[in-house]
């Protein structure tokens, strides 16, 4: 699915080296968990995958099914599978949430060569997966994410990865603002969408999350990159014991 | 005709205006003062702070050709139309003429003037401009009047004349507690010959009014216009601008809240492009306690040059007064530009008043979000600016007028963004 070589990446602007030489790889249906402390990459390596133009890739290769995804466009990822659900989801005044949902699904169909979908089969699914994740319908009648609470704007993103389908999902601190209920939730919309063609990348700083989205793999993140890589008992030890003991062992 | 004059050479704007004021055939006795009055103080310079940022000499000097001929203004053909809103009322401002006048409205010809020795605004010269080039056309006068308690289901689209005669003197008044909705439609275009209006509106106590501008004129149409705003004790006065045409366009609203507990709430939204220059001016004036205001503009510059300028007056004793107002400018090519300038006089120290100014770009954040979910970059750029300038739109609440001016908005989107 997703294969990381000696990425390499700084911030565009002004050249800061983040990202220095990260290895990962996920296989098909797999779940990965990155974690690692503050400032170590993590949520650079999120935007990175999903083609923010803040950085800039000076080293290394993303392949995607085997296929580089650097020149590709956000969108153009966004079409070939590639989803990121945001630490902080944007609020946008002006756009209706249901037009963004209808024509993301549309835009990434056609992409794909797909018909688009008619509105009565739209709604449909849209009522299905808001329902399951006990989102409100009067939410979805709000411009984007305005005026949502921070666990509102969390599952809203699991909506839109439930609706749109994506093969690479790639989740920023996903349960970072979340109370335990709400973690419930989000972690069930998670795993309703595993299966053997999805895989999952999990960001997170907490072992608690792992608790529900039961990870395959525990990669640690630190300083841009990979220092070690083990089962879920890795994010038990780095709770247990935090993480200044690896990175002396890596040292 | 003082000597004065003559130390400033004409212009070929103000030529050219003089010339096509003396080819206007009717209404010779009223013309004659304002043509003088410009004769004598021509058209403002750049020093005239009301017209600093709208250079009229200049700006009009390119517009108002010499080759289209006066004859060919005259016999500009009707345009049809349907109207703005769907079962609206239209009255002819060429002729005075209203057709289909829903009950307790009544139009009739007027022989007032504008009186250009009334300036609202108070940056202009001891001539209002406007109103002087209006008077000196010889603009056809009309008087609307809906009847207090009136409060009729459709709204009245009020049409200028074309060619020469695209110059119309309005006054509308309502009576206590009466309602409407006036559509003033600017459309069309006399090449070589600009229009104006002058319109004084006034509301009787408790009366509300929703008064929508619709000026989509030709590229290289000029037009100014002004809205002269009386409102009395617990009136409310709505307004929403669009422009998305014109050439040179100057559209002024300046308000005079006489009565306590009276409410304004001014929205308007300037598509503008290369070739055009589009000028919104507006004066907000508080004189008694307890009044509120809101003004948002949002202008979308694709070229060409956008000016906004809006001030809050508060005088003294004018207490309680609540007023605010936003200009917010989406500036999407190098080529355009857009100067606003914000102003608050208060006079008054229990008061809660507020101006900004914005410009600037569409939100790269906002736009990876976008694309991020599959949005290629040209759908979602047309679907961030749609959405700054909706966002005006959705506060009107009526669903049929949003639709109308989104259809419009849209049109002009697909065209230019």
């Amino acid at each position: 699915m997703l294969e990381i070589k000696n990425l390499h990446a700084r911030v565009a602007e002004e050249g800061t080296e983040i990202l220095r030489g990260v290895d990962l790889t996920v296989k098909d249906g797999e779940i990965a968990a990155i974690m690692g402390p503050n400032g170590s990459g993590k949520s650079t390596l999120s935007y990175i995958l999903a083609g923010r133009e803040d950085y800039e890739v000076t080293e290394g290769d993303i392949l995607y099914n085997g296929e580089s995804i650097l020149e590709m466009d956000p969108a153009e990822r966004a079409a070939s599978g590639i989803f990121l659900a945001f630490q902080y989801p944007l609020e946008i005044p002006g756009v209706a949430t249901m037009t963004f949902l209808k024509t993301a699904l549309n835009a990434q169909r056609k992409a794909r060569g797909e018909d688009e979908l008619t509105t009565p089969e739209f709604m449909r699914r849209v009522k299905s997966s808001a329902a399951d994740l006990q989102i409100n319908p009067d939410m979805l009648k709000r411009p984007l994410n305005v005026g949502f609470s921070g666990g509102e704007k969390k599952r809203a993103e699991i909506l839109q990865m439930a609706l749109l389908e994506p093969k690479l999902c790639v989740m920023d601190e996903t349960d970072s603002g979340l109370d335990i209920d709400a973690l419930k939730i989000v972690a069930d919309g998670v795993n309703a969408l595993r299966s053997a063609e999805r895989s999952f990348l999990v960001i997170t700083h907490y072992q608690r999350l792992l608790d529900y989205i039961v990870p395959d793999t525990v990669h640690v993140l630190y300083k841009g990159r990979i220092i070690k890589t083990g089962d879920k008992d890795l994010a038990l030890k780095l709770e247990n014991e935090g993480y200044s003991q690896i990175i002396d062992e890596a040292a | 005709m003082s000597s004065v004059t003559e130390l400033r050479p004409r212009t070929p704007a103000e030529t050219r205006l003089l010339q096509l004021a003396e080819a206007q055939g009717e209404n010779e006795n009223v013309r004659r003062p304002a043509i003088e009055a410009l004769r004598r103080e021509g058209l403002p310079t750049r020093r005239v702070e009301a017209w600093h940022y709208t250079d009229l000499r200049q700006l009009m000097g390119k517009r108002l050709g010499e080759e289209s001929a006066i004859e060919a203004l005259r016999e500009s053909g009707e345009t049809v139309l349907e109207p703005f809103l769907h079962g609206s009322s239209i009255v002819d401002l060429g002729t005075s003429e209203g057709s289909h006048l829903p009950k307790g409205v009544s139009v009739a010809k007027s022989d007032e003037r504008s009186d250009w020795k009334v300036t609202p605004n108070r940056l202009d010269r001891s001539i209002d401009t406007i109103r002087a080039l209006n008077s000196a056309f010889g603009a056809n006068s009309s008087a609307i009047t809906v009847e207090a308690g009136a409060a009729p289901d459709h709204a009245i689209e009020l049409r200028p004349g074309v060619g020469l005669s695209g110059h119309a003197h309005t006054r509308v008044s309502l009576g206590a507690k009466a309602k409407a909705t006036f559509v003033e439609r600017l459309d069309g275009n006399a090449q070589g010959a600009p229009s104006t209006g002058v319109t004084e509106l006034h509301l009787g106590e408790g009366s509300e009014v929703l008064w929508i501008v619709d000026q989509e004129k030709g590229l290289d149409a000029v037009h100014l216009g002004q809205l002269h705003v009386r409102l009395e004790a617990d009136s409310l006065f709505r307004l929403f601008v669009l422009n998305a045409g014109g050439g040179l366009v100057r559209y002024e609203v300046h308000t005079d809240v006489v009565g306590e507990g009276a409410d304004i709430q001014m929205r308007g939204v300037n598509l503008i492009r290369d070739g055009q220059h589009i000028d919104v001016t507006t004066t907000l004036n508080h004189t008694v306690p307890n009044t509120t205001a809101t003004e948002t503009f949002r202008n979308v510059v694709t070229g060409g040059h956008g000016v906004f300028q809006g001030i809050i007056k508060v005088a003294r004793g004018a207490q309680k007064t609540d007023a605010k107002l936003a200009c917010n400018s989406l500036l999407l090519s190098d080529e355009g530009d857009f100067s606003a300038k914000p102003e608050l006089e208060i006079f008054a120290d229990d008061v809660v008043c507020g101006h900004g100014a914005t410009a600037g770009e569409i939100d790269a954040d906002h736009l990876f979000y976008l694309m991020s979910r599959g949005i290629p970059a040209d759908k979602a750029r047309a679907l961030l600016i749609k959405a700054f300038v909706t966002e005006v739109v959705e506060e009107l609440e009526d669903e049929a007028l949003q639709y109308v001016l989104e259809a419009r908005i849209d049109d002009w989107l697909s065209a230019n963004g």
